[in-house]
């Protein structure tokens, strides 16, 4: 096994610049369907271990799967979507290998006669060498196909692996959720650009699936898994090279990591004029590098034959076009229509959904607020909130009701700019609607003009010299004058109407 | 009690002159128990008790019990009584006692495919065949022995020892199903279950001289069946008379949602084609690659008569040829053990039943591969490893993909035959039953066992073997095998009664009249106390 600390390190820019990388994404996604792939238990995340299971699930001699109609549903959903052709008849297949989380000792999947084969989705990334061009990318999907989640393994002991564990619990509550598998074909040609285009992928997969409305696509729960593959041949070869495989890779940020990380240890090798190793490899979250699992020479012969229990899925072509008819609108074409509608520019899109924001923003701007506003609240002070404390923004507690509530507070006149981050960090604290809080906390603005014309002529009189500015015309020094009555009031002040006191009184 | 057996020796049926009621109830048929339950000349408990009695008496010779479940059995023939008293209409063969091969899921008794690796494991679900057997009042008296996972011809490969024939307590009764067989031709049960993969049903059925039939596929639930090969597997029923199988083939048959392979069609009229009994006008085919060299010139001998006596009853004999089957062993032999290889990767003893090595000494998968060392036998590990290397990659293609090859070949022949002929007939069996660790060493005479019932395995086709008289030679039954094409289970009936008629009314009687003991073996008496559950040998 070659070891990382004895080669000399390649930088990011460095390896793609001499050498070309190719990416495949398998990704594996646990259908939201109520109950599992092939028995009536509830396929649901959670519960006490081991009590959401039944014989079938458990695998228990003589017991026998029932194919989820659901599923197959689902799967012809993603599929279409993904400009996928339809299998007249496909056909489970067994896969055969020994796993303690694995009931029957082998998994119901598809193998050679998946249910969808041969579609496509476009994404777009930006390449910061060309200014942030958005560079349009075609993925395209070598199948889709169906299967059998396992159950999960808790190794008790020092390694956390099964290896050198003191015992190992398992909970097959998790055993026969219907699982999805999208396998891209290599993309090539992403030059430097393939860690993005491999977590943009995913994005835009992540949020295919979600409005498809087939799984929850939780990827730090599991729900969205994913493997990439990598390899690397030089600039220009016509062959490509030795692909290694990171398993479970478990966020967008991950994946980007993973791809690079990879990029410069395989550059590295062949570098040094050695051979990359076909294998699987685990992606450590904490160093942002690889380590090795399984090598292909280790690597099991998974016996696949076809499943006997069950007889093929041969989809009705009427089946088959209901599903396709009841496609909503795609995220690539909504994204498009709510550009257009909004009048943003493709950067400020590309960010709303870097940060999770486009249905938030949506929600919010169907809930009265203005597109720029939305943008500017959610994209500003809630995303930093959301920074700090390392949530998704969708986690936060208010709700795009109450930030269209907090932007009308805004233009009414209520509150101003500063009152208003006062009142979104009361609802963030759960002090109620942003009404309540404006309540609650007194942040009203003050645009009783007796009140503040005490102040202001207590600021003019404690800022003699500039008073004399603006006396002799200088009308833009009476900013620091407002300055100082906002100091004075506490923020409440209404800043225009000072404005207006303080040149009234020194014209 | 192997001691006092000695070759030859048969166990006799009860008396037949009625000396005790007991004894009388034994020998009476599934059909004619249920009548005189229905009808209130006997109670269903009475039955139920008498049964036990002979297995009390019999089945320290026979072993075709691993378990016996008298209470429950007492339990279940009371609540027949108690709604024949309510005035309930009771079904076709309530009350009537019933021996279920071990290799079907039942909640209330051990289930061990007569194999070590189950160990203590109790199913927390019933299989439809049972549960069904349960809604139509039919007593459970226990589980019968095996081959271990079904994998056998001769009960020789049990964990729990054999089984033995009735006829010659030094034969083998046939396998896998043979406790079954075994039980119902020594008059332990009227009525028997088996499954039947590759003639499991019908080569036991044959050899101890009663009737067997293998369902179409997917006419009878394989839910909690424990799998052998499971493109293959089908539950059918074991009985004396034909029209006792035939009752208990429609009380297990239907469609069975938790069974994906299971057909979804009406099942077909079996009873009514039972009680039918006319072959006049029927096309018959026989099957010459199905008899001739290798073939016990009595077994021979008899089919030919069968082959005679159909032709008197108005049948029309032709010859139909059937080039493929000559590769359906080889085939076989290549599916059921891919199938089995993958079937049996459960038993790791991470969740139930036997595991060995579990000291703290060994990591998860030593503790697997040491249960699977211990708790399997040699034939499982045999067949486990042939398919394993038949589904291997590299190897696939030319073994497995091929043997689904002629798995195709094998269906058109049928279909061919199947548009010339009505029905097709060959003898069940190469030869009658072989005695007792006659094949345990030699793998390949054994599977000769199943040469001529392999064929409607592989095509999902109904075949029934019906006994057709003694072999001259050896004094042993012969089986007369009937196929039918795929759902025209009716018609295997329909040929069978007819030449089931024709022979009891040439023979004054049924062919079981003919075992005969050994002076002095007295007939058995119903014990005067009750049975303790539990039997000698099981799973202890
Ligand atoms: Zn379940």
């Amino acid at each position: 096994m070659t070891d990382q600390a004895t080669m000399n390190l390649v930088s990011f820019e460095d390896a793609v610049s001499r050498y070309d990388p190719l990416i495949g994404l398998e990704t594996h996604v646990e259908l939201g369907t109520l109950t599992k792939m092939f028995c009536g238990c509830p396929a649901r995340f959670g519960g006490e271990p081991n009590s959401l299971v039944c014989p079938v699930c458990l695998g228990l001699p003589g017991s026998l799967p029932v194919t989820n109609r659901m599923a197959i549903e689902y799967t012809m959903k993603i599929g279409l979507a993904l400009n996928c052709t339809i299998a007249d008849t496909a056909r489970f297949a067994r896969k055969n290998y020994f796993y303690p989380d694995m009931p029957k000792d082998y998994q119901i999947s598809q193998y050679d006669e998946p249910l969808c084969t041969d579609g496509w989705l476009d994404i777009t990334v930006h390449d910061p060498a060309a200014g942030d061009e958005p560079r349009p990318f075609r993925v395209e999907i070598e199948r889709v196909h169906l299967e059998e989640d396992t159950g999960k393994s808790m190794h008790v002991g020092s390694t956390g692996r099964i290896h050198g564990a003191e015992y190992s619990l398992v909970d097959y509550n998790r055993a026969g959720i219907p699982l999805v598998e999208i396998v891209t074909k290599p993309v090539a040609g992403t030059g430097a650009l393939a860690p993005e285009v491999a977590r943009t992928y995913v994005a835009e997969l992540r949020d295919l699936l979600r409005a498809l409305g087939v799984s929850d696509v939780r990827m730090e729960e599991g729900s969205l898994r994913c493997d990439v593959n990598t390899s690397l041949a030089p600039r220009g070869a016509s062959a490509w090279g030795t692909r290694t495989e990171t398993k479970n890779v478990n966020s967008l940020r991950s994946v980007a990591r993973a791809v690079r990380s990879e990029i410069q240890r395989q550059a590295a090798l062949l570098d040094a004029g050695q051979r990359v190793v076909q294998e699987t490899r685990h992606f450590n979250e904490e160093t942002g590098t690889t380590s090795p699992g399984r090598s292909k020479e280790e690597a099991q012969d998974y016996r696949y034959f076809p499943e006997p229990d069950l007889v093929p899925v041969a989809p009705s072509r009427d089946w088959v076009e209901s599903v396709r008819a009841q496609l909503p609108e795609l995220p690539g074409a909504r994204r498009a229509r709510l550009q257009r509608e909004w009048g943003l520019s493709e950067l400020d899109m590309a960010a709303l959904r870097n940060a999770g924001a486009l249905d938030l923003v949506a929600e919010t701007i169907a809930a009265g607020a203005t597109p720029a506003d939305a943008r500017k609240w959610w994209l500003s002070e809630l995303l930093r909130t959301a920074n700090k404390s390392g949530a998704e923004l969708g986690d936060l507690p208010i709700t795009p009701a109450d930030v269209a509530r907090v932007a009308q507070l805004v233009d009414s006149g209520v509150v101003n700019d500063r009152l208003a981050r006062e009142v979104i960090e009361g609802v963030l604290a759960g002090e109620g609607t942003p009404d309540e809080v404006v309540t609650g906390r007194g942040l009203v603005v003050v645009s009783d003009d007796t009140a503040l014309t005490a102040a202001v002529d207590e600021a003019i009189a404690a800022h003699p010299d500039v008073a004399e500015k603006i006396r002799s015309g200088k009308v833009a020094a009476a900013g620091a004058l407002v300055g100082a009555v906002m100091k004075a009031t506490g923020g409440k002040a209404d800043a225009s109407r000072v404005r207006e006191l303080i040149l009234g009184r020194l014209s | 009690m192997d001691d006092e057996t000695r070759p030859g020796e048969a166990m006799p049926a009860p008396d037949r002159a009625g000396r005790d009621r007991a004894s009388e109830l034994t020998r009476m048929t599934a059909a004619e128990l249920a009548a005189a339950i229905a009808g209130g000349q006997v109670s269903a408990l009475e039955v139920t008790d008498a049964h036990l009695g002979r297995i009390d008496a019999a089945d320290g010779q026979l072993h075709a019990f691993l378990h016996v479940a008298a209470d429950s059995a007492r339990a279940a023939a009371r609540a027949v009584d108690e709604r024949r008293a309510a005035g309930d209409v009771l079904g076709p063969l309530a009350g009537v006692p019933l021996a279920l091969k071990d290799v079907f899921t039942t909640t209330d008794m051990p289930t061990t495919c007569a194999s070590r690796i189950l160990g203590r494991w109790r199913p927390p679900y019933d299989a439809t065949v049972t549960r069904r057997l349960r809604q139509a009042g039919v007593v459970l008296l226990g589980k019968t022995n095996m081959d271990e996972f079904a994998m056998g011809s001769s009960t020789e490969n049990s964990a729990f020892g054999p089984s033995r024939n009735p006829w010659d307590l030094a034969r083998v009764p046939g396998g896998s199903s043979g406790g079954s067989s075994a039980a119902v031709a020594g008059f332990e049960a009227p009525l028997g279950i088996g499954t039947d993969t590759g003639g499991s049903i019908r080569q036991p059925a044959a050899v101890c001289g009663i009737v067997g039939v293998k369902p179409t596929y997917g006419g009878s639930s394989r839910y909690g069946v424990i799998a052998f090969a499971s493109s293959l597997d089908t539950p059918g029923p074991l009985a004396r008379t034909v029209l006792d199988a035939a009752l208990l083939h429609e009380a297990i048959s239907g469609h069975d949602p938790c069974d994906s392979t299971s057909v979804d069609a009406p099942v077909p009229p079996v009873v009514a084609a039972a009680r039918q009994a006319d072959v006049s006008g029927l096309r018959i085919g026989v099957v010459p690659e199905l008899s001739g060299e290798g073939y016990q010139p009595g077994v021979l001998a008899r089919f030919n008569e069968a082959v005679e006596l159909l032709e008197s009853l108005g049948a029309k004999i032709v010859e139909v040829s059937c080039p493929h089957f000559s590769y359906a062993l080889p085939a076989y032999y290549l599916i059921a053990p891919s199938e089995c290889s993958s079937n049996l990767a459960r038993f790791d003893g991470m969740r139930y039943g036997l595991r060995a090595g579990d000291d703290g000494t060994h990591s998860a998968e030593e503790v697997m591969s040491l249960t699977r060392a211990a708790g399997f036998g040699p034939e499982v590990k045999r067949r486990i490893m042939l398919g394993t290397y038949a589904l291997s990659s590299g190897y696939y293609d030319a073994y497995y993909g091929k043997a689904q090859q002629v798995r195709t070949l094998i269906t058109r022949d049928f279909e061919a035959a199947f548009e010339q002929v009505d029905v097709l007939i060959s003898p069940t069996t190469p030869t009658t039953a072989f005695p007792i660790g006659e094949r345990a060493d030699d793998p390949m005479a054994m599977y000769l066992a199943d040469l001529c019932t392999i064929p409607s395995n592989l095509a999902g086709n109904a075949a029934l073997s019906l006994p057709c008289g003694l072999a001259p030679e050896d004094g042993l039954p012969v089986g007369l095998q009937i196929m039918a094409p795929v759902l025209a289970d009716d018609r295997v009936y329909r040929v069978a009664a007819a030449v089931e008629a024709a022979l009891t009314q040439r023979r004054g009687g049924p062919l079981l009249d003919a075992i005969r003991g050994p002076a002095g073996l007295p007939a058995p008496v119903l014990p005067t106390t009750a049975r303790a559950s539990g039997h000698g040998g099981s799973s202890a």
